[in-house]
């Protein structure tokens, strides 16, 4: 289904034809070249998702450039000079890092810009990401064999999360201390090396001299490199995988329908990068972000109100205020379980979790074929209501991060938000999981019905015998072929638990188990239509399309006043 | 001199020595303090102007000698601070039971006030209403009010004033409309759950210099719309819903173009 890509005809240059030949000759680049160009790639929104991370990654990388010159990675004391802007700051004593920012932000020419720029790209990289991610867990596309991909994917995340966190402790104010001090707590409740591995982190007591330089290197070196690295990896496996495709007729697990990567592909692509990047640069240029000259240089004694890390963070925060406080005494030790729980082993829970979800999925449901086309939600019911569950608590923990603007905006005892959300905690992702795999049933109903008996006309016909029938619209070859020809796998069958002699075979629990957790994602099924069916339907089908001999009444739609007009045939 | 070396080893000597010290800070406090502002002694007149208004309007609560009933606190040497900021941003006369008296618009102009706040002050001596001069942020250091700011008011109010949320229901409200010189009133007479900052906590320096502070702040943002300088919530929220959802608009309009 290859688009032909009808190479121009005009005579090519050649300084650039002997230059071509040159690499050719070397790497074989007409090859890779080829190979990469005639690529097909799908066309769908929800396939761009991944593009908006990697354009915002690269914006990233650009202003990020651009503020490597200015900022310095330093904690020593400084005094911002008194006849520089902003008043609020002159004179008062801070670390260089933080009177960087400032004079960066008032001083330097596009300074701000760039920090804004900066800023939002971020809280969009990460934002397209989780996205991305949404639409690849929703649609199955980490299936076999992307589980590794999506295993790549979720480092991106982690890395994501790091760069984010590393680049807002830099400029070491208010708010980036406070972050610090509690990313110190959560290492120092960690049991036995708790203490050693904040001095670790922080080259002796907290806050110390040595972590902005540190975070320093880890945001504009390691992570982003990481990044970039693992971004190679991430797109090279796509290539190598082909993409996943929605299904639609004509559209198998063997073939990929598209536009070739070269030359359609890339110039929308490209076009794409231009509209992001003009997204980003507008929101730098006209919405403030991280006005850090406001928070003021960090300083353990204060904490202002609305203190709160950026959105990715914020379900940690949440976690952490929900907490009640507990803490228990083992033989002379404290472990603050007020931190530990909800800093380190939820967070770790979640997340391993999400990264592990195609491999535990893999493993219940036994399906080891590949998957190129993706799954509509509806029709894999329990992951669906797996991930709106998942989300719900992620919206829970981030809703409770912001508790505190919710008490003053809708004017609600904070108190009582607390509570609700920690009895939400428990309950609104099991209510969200029935509800979501209620709503998917729904659906798949529908599609069964649709698939069986046509659209409704809305035309209503009585027969000579009295009978009223809706007359139905049968569908067309490509809408039904939407409907019917996914699969739905039943639940795992085993063998029972004696065997012939009436002996108790080994295998036997184990195997219930793993029937167990199959029948938790299969029990519950609406099997889609099968040629048979159709095959019945149709025939009851035209029975529903107007027989034309027979006598009957119709009513029509445009019939307002709801008389029945009589027609005979 | 020697009786004099002799006497510097006696045994009541610091006593002595730290009695001293005290009563000189104590005549040198007394003469470079700042006498309880009055911006002028009110006339008789007004006084009984404000004994009428008060009668008419918050005996109800708190009494017709403003002593206090069970609606609503003593106002005896609360200090005509106290009235003015409470009448002029409308938290007085009070509406009915709030977790706190909320700001309205006031109900009494600012002369009905200074009568209201006279005949308080002449029931017993307190805070007085601050003079024009101590409340001019231009005479303030707004650097110095930030770092006061920052420790002594933010945890509640937000690192510039945006408000922030108490327990129970209570909230610390935003700053942005306050008046000068309710500023220094709110910190001197420290409104229901707010405490008060008396002039040994913050001299009048130091609340000039945070009145400084909060009027540089309602200065346009230099980075352009502030948001409501809620923080990396309110950001997050628009990242995706201006950034996020016109991006996703855009990847919907690329797609839709080709089927
Ligand atoms: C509905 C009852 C009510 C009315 C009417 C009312 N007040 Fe009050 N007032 C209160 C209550 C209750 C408080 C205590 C608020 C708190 O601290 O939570 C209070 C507090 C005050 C305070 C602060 C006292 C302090 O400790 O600093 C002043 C001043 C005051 N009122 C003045 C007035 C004046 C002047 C009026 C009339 C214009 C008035 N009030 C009318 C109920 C009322
Ligand atoms: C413990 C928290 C807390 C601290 C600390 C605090 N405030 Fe308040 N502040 C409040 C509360 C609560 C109110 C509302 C009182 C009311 O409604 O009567 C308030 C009210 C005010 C008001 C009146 C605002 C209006 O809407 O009229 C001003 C002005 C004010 N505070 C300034 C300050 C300043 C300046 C500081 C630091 C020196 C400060 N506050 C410290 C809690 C606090
Ligand atoms: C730096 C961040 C990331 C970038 C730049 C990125 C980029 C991309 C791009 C451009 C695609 C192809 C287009 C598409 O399907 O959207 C893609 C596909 C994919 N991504 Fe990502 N991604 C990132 C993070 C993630 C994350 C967090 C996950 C999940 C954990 C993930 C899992 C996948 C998978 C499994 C595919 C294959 C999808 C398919 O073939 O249908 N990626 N990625």
């Amino acid at each position: 289904m290859t688009a032909a890509t009808n190479a121009p005809a005009e005579k090519a240059d050649p300084r650039l034809a002997a230059a071509a030949d040159f690499l050719d000759t070397r790497v074989g680049i007409s090859k890779i070249v080829k190979e990469f160009a005639r690529k097909i790639f799908p066309d769908h929104w929800s396939f761009l998702l991944g593009e908006i991370a990697l354009y915002s990654f690269i914006v990233l990388l650009i202003s990020g450039t651009f503020l490597t010159m200015f900022f310095v990675p330093s904690m020593a004391e400084t005094h911002y000079p008194t006849d520089a802007l902003p008043v609020t700051m002159q004179g008062v004593q801070m670390s260089e890092a933080y009177a960087s920012t400032i004079h960066m932000s008032f001083h330097v020419r596009g300074g701000l810009l760039m920090r804004q720029i900066h800023h939002w790209a971020a809280l969009l990289f990460v934002g397209a990401m989780v996205v991305h991610m949404l639409r690849i867990f929703f649609t199955g596309a980490f299936r076999r064999p992307r589980e590794l991909n999506w295993l790549v994917g979720f480092t991106l995340l982690i890395m994501g999360l790091l760069a984010g966190f590393s680049g807002y402790s830099l400029p070491d104010d208010v708010l980036s201390g406070n972050g610090l001090r509690i990313a110190d707590g959560v290492a120092l409740a960690i049991p036995i090396i708790g203490s050693y591995v904040s001095f670790a982190l922080f080259g002796g007591e907290f806050p110390g001299d040595d972590i902005i330089p540190r975070l320093f290197t880890v945001h504009i070196l390691l992570v982003p490199g990481l990044i970039l690295a693992l971004i190679a990896v991430h797109l090279f496996l796509i290539v190598w995988h082909k993409h996943t495709q929605y299904p639609g007729p004509g559209r198998t697990q063997k073939n990929v329908v598209g536009f070739p990567l070269f030359p359609i592909y890339t110039a929308k692509a490209g076009g794409f990068f231009f509209i992001v990047f003009g997204v980003i640069a507008l929101m730098g240029a006209t919405m403030s972000i991280n006005s850090v000259w406001n928070y003021g240089p960090y300083d353990p004694s204060v904490v202002s109100a609305g203190a709160q890390p950026d959105w990715y963070m914020l379900f940690l925060e949440g976690s952490l205020r929900l907490m009640p406080g507990l803490e228990v005494v083992i033989g002379g030790f404290t472990l603050s379980l007020a931190i530990l729980i909800p800093g380190v082993i939820l967070p770790g829970l979640l997340f391993t979790f999400l990264g592990l979800y195609p491999f535990i999925e893999r493993a219940v449901t036994k399906d080891t074929g590949e998957h190129h086309l993706l799954d509509r939600p509806r029709n894999a019911a329990t992951r669906t209501a797996l991930g709106a569950g998942f989300l719900a608590v992620w919206f829970v923990l981030i809703g409770a991060g912001a508790n505190d603007l919710i008490a003053t905006h809708f004017n609600v005892s904070l108190n009582l938000i607390t509570w609700i959300f920690r009895i939400l905690f428990f309950v609104l992702p099991v209510v969200t999981f029935l509800v979501t795999k209620r709503i998917c049933f729904g659906l798949q109903r529908k599609d069964r019905e649709l698939a069986l008996h046509g659209h409704e006309t809305g035309r209503i016909v009585r027969f000579a015998s009295g009978e009223f029938i809706e007359v139905h619209q049968p569908l067309d070859e490509y809408e039904r072929w939407l409907l019917v020809s996914h699969d739905s796998p039943a639940p795992l069958q085993i063998d029972p638990p004696e065997d012939a002699n009436g002996v108790a075979r080994p295998g036997y629990k184990k195997e219930r188990r793993w029937q167990k957790l199959s029948q938790f994602f299969y029990e519950d099924r609406i099997e889609p239509v099968t040629p048979a069916e159709l095959a019945a339907a149709q025939s009851h089908g035209e029975h529903d399309e107007l027989p034309a001999t027979e006598a009957h009444e119709e009513i029509t739609s445009e019939d307002s006043a709801g008389q029945i007009e009589a027609r005979t045939h | 001199m020697k009786a004099l070396a002799a006497g510097r080893r006696h045994r009541l000597a610091p006593v002595v020595l730290m009695t001293l010290a005290l009563l000189f800070t104590g005549v040198v406090y007394a003469a470079l303090a700042p006498s309880p502002a009055q911006a002028e002694t009110p006339s008789a007149g007004e006084v009984e102007a404000g004994e009428k208004l008060f009668i008419a309007n918050c005996s109800t609560c708190h009494g017709m000698n403003a002593q206090g009933t069970d609606h609503g606190p003593s106002l005896i040497g609360v200090g005509a601070a106290s009235v003015h900021f409470q009448v002029a941003t409308g938290r007085m006369p009070m509406d009915a039971n709030q977790p706190q008296a909320e700001a309205k618009p006031p109900q009494f102009d600012e002369a009905e006030t200074q009568q209201l706040a006279a005949y308080v002050a002449s029931l017993g001596a307190g805070p007085g209403i601050p003079s024009e001069e101590q409340v001019d942020p231009a005479l303030g250091d707004a650097a110095n009010g930030g770092l006061i700011f920052r420790t002594n008011c933010a945890m509640c109010h937000n690192a510039v004033g945006a408000g922030g949320a108490l327990t129970n229901g209570k909230h610390a409200p935003p700053l942005y409309d306050s008046t000068p010189t309710e500023l220094y009133e709110a910190m001197l007479t420290g409104p229901q759950s707010m405490p008060v900052f008396n002039d040994a906590t913050l001299t009048p320096d130091d609340k000039r210099d945070i009145i400084a502070y909060l009027m540089e702040q309602r200065e346009p943002s230099p980075g352009g719309f502030s948001l409501g300088a809620l923080g990396p919530v309110s950001e997050g929220l628009w990242a995706f819903a201006i950034g996020m959802s016109v991006l996703i608009g855009f990847a919907v309009w690329i797609g839709a173009r080709s089927s």
